[in-house]
């Protein structure tokens, strides 16, 4: 693998930039692999580096339908943050956030993560009661999260509507330092980038047509390119799961939405922080490029389309523009949908499924950016040993039949 | 901006309609003998469908749950049908 340095930027700059190799491979497909995984998104790509690297499973496919990081992975809105209620969420989410803070340097891959802090916003003192729970509730879990005031909040956010007659006046919120943004195709590069340089096969344009089993253990996949055998399946599809282990007849507890993203034209330097309000439920920050980007709620309609509706459009423009009055001068640059899992607790599901052999990482909602390096991690567990990491376990799918949901939707008001 | 159709209202903004559950779930019976499994399963399970799809969806405006048939991925509307009818 070439290692990207600022020296190599350099040498590669005299020779015009021409000499640079691809990032990874371009596969075929092998006749069988010790491991495969269906997806490659940030999910798939990690469970595939993680694999290699934690436990030494190089002989692993990595099939992806369209291209590399062309689903979710580079339709979000790319932040990462661990501010949740419950001690199994925190846990999984701070894992991510921690590997996060590693990930450039690992990879040799630049994802410009940027900890520029995430504040939740709140307009009224219910709101900041819940986020006083929120916050002593992060601390009592170990992660840095703290009670904002409302003067501290109007400095972090100098643009916000604080007019006398603004709708929704900032009253503070939790603030979590460690928060921020990353680059997210630079994620999916990165780890397909470091995977692959450890041996593993990634196959775009690889459509999984059925999932082949024997006895009740897992054999292997059909697919447009030929049947790919293996003992050791993961699936790492998102909103496409249910159709996959469908194959098998097992159903999933998971509807699949619409979530929308939006981005302006790039303006100078305005806002150093992620904000999300709880009063409009719009969130936004602002790339390195400039463009602001944010978006909102789930458009409630199920889908597997990945374009958004217009009533959520609007509901989200609005709250943006009811926040920053000044940004109603900006144009749309672009706008987009994606497909995300969603599950009643809004908590993935991490596990075996189905026959022996067969795991799923999924139900992420709309959350699943931020998560990619633990959900590799785990699932990468999962197919070497077998078993259950002790931070995946309580993510079991047993969970719904055990009654021991974990609702993050009503512990940290999170919509997804 | 899309229209669904109420089976009473005829077409209405999507905007009034919230969706329920995937429709052919009977609730299992008698509740003395079922597992955990097959109440979770009624509870939280589904085949979230690409394409056709049969769904149960309420008319928030009037109050009527009735049964819609429409493609996941296109968002054609195929039917809209009363629960009465649908289940005759």
């Amino acid at each position: 693998m070439q290692h990207y340095s600022a020296l190599s930027l350099l040498k590669h700059g005299i020779s015009s930039h021409k000499r640079w190799q691809s990032a990874w491979r371009k596969a075929t497909p092998k006749k069988a692999y010790e491991a495969i995984i269906i997806g490659g998104g940030g999910h798939g790509l990690a469970t595939a580096y993680y694999l290699a690297k934690n436990h030494g499973i190089t002989n692993v496919a990595v099939l992806e339908r369209g291209w590399i990081g062309g689903g979710n992975t580079g339709r979000n809105t790319t932040v990462i943050r661990s501010n949740y209620f419950y001690p199994e969420s925190v846990a999984l989410y701070d894992l991510a956030l921690r590997l996060y803070e590693n990930l450039s340097t690992e990879l040799n891959y630049n994802v410009m993560l940027s900890q520029r802090g995430m504040l939740i916003g709140a307009h009224t003192p219910m709101q900041m009661e819940i986020c006083q729970r929120i916050a002593n509730a992060m601390q009592l879990n170990g992660v840095d999260g703290e009670l904002m005031s409302a003067e501290e909040a109007a400095k972090r956010v100098p643009l916000y509507n604080s007019n006398e007659n603004a709708r929704y006046k900032l009253m503070g919120g939790i603030w979590q330092g460690r928060a921020g943004i990353a680059r997210h195709d630079a994620v999916a590069w990165g780890y397909a980038r470091a995977a692959s340089d450890l041996g593993v096969d990634i196959i775009e344009g690889c459509e999984v047509t059925d999932i082949l089993s024997k006895n009740g253990q897992v054999a292997g996949v059909e697919t447009n390119l030929g049947e790919i055998r293996s003992d050791t399946i993961g699936i790492a599809a998102a909103g496409a799961t249910p159709g996959l282990t469908g194959m098998l007849g097992v159903d999933l507890p998971i509807h699949t939405y619409a979530l929308q993203a939006f981005v302006s034209e790039p303006v100078k330097p305005c806002l150093d922080t992620v904000l999300l309000a709880l009063g409009t439920g719009t969130y936004v920050s602002q790339s390195d490029k400039g463009e602001l980007v944010f978006g909102g709620g789930l458009d409630r309609v199920p889908t597997h389309g990945q374009k958004g509706n217009l009533p959520v459009q609007e509901e989200v423009i609005s709250g943006l523009l009811e926040m920053f009055p000044a940004f109603g001068q900006l144009k749309l640059l672009r706008q987009w949908g994606g497909v995300v899992d969603v599950v009643p607790d809004s908590s993935p599901i991490i596990g075996p499924i189905g026959p022996e052999g067969l795991f799923i990482n999924c139900g992420w909602g709309t959350g699943g950016f931020k998560a990619i390096p633990a959900g590799g991690w785990l699932l990468a567990h999962l197919l070497a040993t077998g078993e259950h990491h002790d931070i995946s376990r309580p993510f079991d799918l047993k969970r719904f039949a055990e009654g021991r949901l974990i609702d993050e939707a009503a512990g940290s008001g999170i919509a997804h | 901006m899309q229209a669904f159709t109420c089976p009473f209202c005829g077409h209405r903004d999507e905007t009034e309609f919230h969706f329920v559950v995937e429709a052919g779930k009977p609730r299992p019976e008698p509740s003395e003998e079922v597992s955990d499994e097959k109440w979770a399963a009624y509870l939280h399970m589904g085949k979230a469908p690409k394409g056709e799809a049969r769904e149960i969806w309420l008319h928030i405006t009037c109050g009527l749950y009735f049964l819609m048939t429409r493609d996941t991925v296109t968002r054609d509307i195929l039917s809209s049908e009363c629960l009465l009818e649908a289940s005759e």
